[in-house]
């Protein structure tokens, strides 16, 4: 990734971070640390790796993108808003009665979103078939999908990935946001994950593990996984849930958060100030 | 058009190679139709797919949900899926599947069901959906058919792999009696008068016509009217067309290969009632039980869903 790459696509980064917070900030609530922790993946994809074109986002050719981890649709929407997909004003009619922004993606709603997602599981056997049918037709277009490490603990996900592994399908990339928590606790606590890439690597993958904060490593390991042949592909994203925003960082119970009291309200706007000071005349 | 070839005793092909040699006949002509299987292509005949058009037959083994979500993402590259699996793990088990990845992502999914209700015969009661009809039908702008025969399984493949949605086709694996002569057309969402009569309103749909039909005859000749509807389009239902037949009936039967509850059974007590059509009505189906073992044969008769269980509950009906 060369400099100015580096740049564009940090920026993209910063403003899906803010982004993220003002909508959840706006409407009071929602899956913060969950959407915080792919928004490096996300500026990745958006900002550098993939193929589209916002004004014509059924175009044939694009590069398609599927969030099986469904409630981080706050994260994805700001993306997509950054990229050209809608206007950034309609990211605060998040969850609003009669929105095109529903808490998790739709896509006969969300202009962009090419998979509905939601039901854990679901969606990464949805980007398989994608990806298979695209192979069928002998197109050269990418697939990208985010699975959460809660969401391993769906087993759709293992038949989904035995499925990929199986037909080494090479236009598929599948990243795990190993971000460590979900709902009720850590996944340490709920349902012991033990080593993800280990166990990709015995499901089948070729598989790397990088920090999910590492703009440039993340981009680096698509690189990777593309020049790879054989096997099929897997990135495990090493991060923290609520990544980018110390508060949320530390907070205990961060997958959904209500906004109703002084010290998450300070702490959501003194991250919004930083990162518009950050973003300078461009936010 | 349809006409009846009921004369003719000898089956003329299992439904599932009515079902796979339509496919693969589709397939010849249609580039975007696939197909998948979760590993059993020999029970359900696919593999014969797999050796006609091997880059259009994906197996993704014994894991019915990715099958389904697979589909669900060939479909978003335009190609028209049709899977298979027994009836119980090709609705119950993948419910939320089909709702949302099928239906909620308005995708399209043709799902084939094999060996409902009684006809899952050895396989028992682990293999047994009498529940399939009632699943299917609660998501939205899915269509539900049911095969009497192989010549009106042939059209329903033939005619959904035209549609757009989630599409749910009920039928026994095996050879079944012939109701319907070779070239017989349908309508889809309208149901057949196969017999007309004056006194009772007979409603049924699948293999189990051929036994309705038999119990019509037979009350026949007892003095007994019997009109006969195939409603092989259980959903939408061809509501115009019970509340045409109904007129002038002294009682109204349904009889499903299914629970009474969430087929055909509690949709004509729906119409019923919401159009105040004062006719008894009689449902027979499965009330409240599981699935058991035996033969096909052994079942029918242990759920009560034979010829002379018809002319029992119609002459009961009548309080002959």
């Amino acid at each position: 990734m060369n400099e100015m790459e580096m740049r564009k696509v940090q920026l993209l980064a910063d403003k899906t971070r803010l982004d993220v917070l003002r909508m959840l900030k706006h409407i009071g609530y929602g899956h913060v640390g969950g959407s915080l922790s792919i928004v490096e993946v996300l500026a990745v994809l958006y900002g550098k790796q993939m193929r589209y074109d916002p004004k014509n986002p059924n175009w044939s050719e694009r590069d398609m993108f599927v969030l099986s981890k469904g409630h981080s649709g706050p994260g994805l929407y700001s993306v997509l808003a950054n990229s050209g997909f809608f206007d950034r004003e309609e990211l605060l009619t998040l969850n609003a009665g009669g929105t095109n922004l529903p808490s998790h993606p739709d896509r006969l709603k969300v202009v962009g979103v090419d998979m509905t997602t939601g039901s854990l599981g679901q969606g990464i056997s949805a980007a398989a078939g994608m990806a298979t049918g695209l192979a069928m037709r002998k197109k050269d277009q990418y697939v990208y999908a985010i699975v959460g490490d809660g969401e391993l603990n769906e087993g759709q996900v293992w038949e989904a990935f035995q499925y990929i592994a199986h037909h080494a399908l090479h236009n598929l990339i599948v990243f795990i946001d190993a971000n460590k928590k979900q709902l009720d606790g850590t996944t340490d606590e709920v349902i012991k994950q033990f080593d993800i890439a280990k166990k990709m690597e015995a499901f089948g993958f070729y598989t790397q593990t990088v920090k999910g904060s590492d703009i440039e490593a993340i981009d680096q390991a698509i690189e990777k996984a593309k020049a790879y042949e054989g096997k099929a592909l897997c990135i495990v994203l090493d991060g923290i849930k609520g990544a980018g925003v110390p508060y949320f960082e530390t907070l205990k119970a961060n997958h959904s958060v209500k906004f109703t009291n002084d010290e998450i309200n300070q702490a959501t706007d003194d991250a919004i100030a930083k990162l518009e000071a950050k973003i300078g005349g461009a936010n | 058009m349809f006409t009846l070839d009921r004369e003719n005793k000898k089956p003329r092909r299992d439904l599932r190679m009515a079902v796979v040699e339509t496919l693969i006949d589709v397939m010849n002509t249609n580039p975007n139709v696939v197909a998948l299987e979760a590993d059993l292509g020999d029970a359900s005949g696919f593999n014969k797919i797999k050796a006609a058009h091997p880059e259009r037959f994906i197996n993704v083994g014994i894991a019915e949900a990715n099958m389904v979500g697979v589909a669900a993402g060939l479909s978003l590259i335009d190609y028209v899926p049709f899977i298979h699996s027994f009836g119980p793990f090709a609705s119950r088990r993948v419910f939320d599947q089909l709702f949302l990845s099928g239906g909620y992502a308005d995708t399209t999914i043709n799902v084939y069901g094999s060996d409902p209700g009684f006809n899952a015969g050895p396989n028992g009661g682990t293999h047994t959906t009498f529940e399939d009809v009632a699943l299917i039908k609660m998501i939205p702008n899915s269509i539900i058919c049911d095969a009497a025969d192989d010549v009106q399984m042939e059209w329903i493949v033939r005619e959904l792999a035209k549609l757009k949605g989630v599409h749910y086709i009920r039928g026994n694996r095996k050879a079944v009696r012939n109701v319907y002569a070779q070239g017989s057309t349908f309508n889809l969402g309208k149901g057949n008068v196969v017999k007309e009569g004056s006194d009772v309103l007979l409603i049924t749909a699948g293999q189990i016509l051929s036994d309705a039909l038999d119990a019509a005859e037979l009350l026949q000749e007892q003095g007994i009217s019997v009109e006969v509807i195939d409603m092989f389009t259980i959903k939408p239902f061809d509501t115009d067309l019970v509340l045409e037949k109904v007129k002038n009936k002294k009682v109204i039967v349904t009889f499903e290969n299914h629970s009474i509850y969430g087929g055909i059974g509690s949709t004509v007590a729906e119409i019923l009632a919401e159009n105040t059509v004062n006719v008894p009505l009689y449902r027979m189906g499965v009330d409240e039980r599981f699935g058991q073992v035996g033969s096909q044969e052994y079942l029918q008769k242990e759920f009560n869903l034979t010829a002379s269980d018809v002319i029992d509950t119609i002459k009961r009906a009548l309080s002959l």
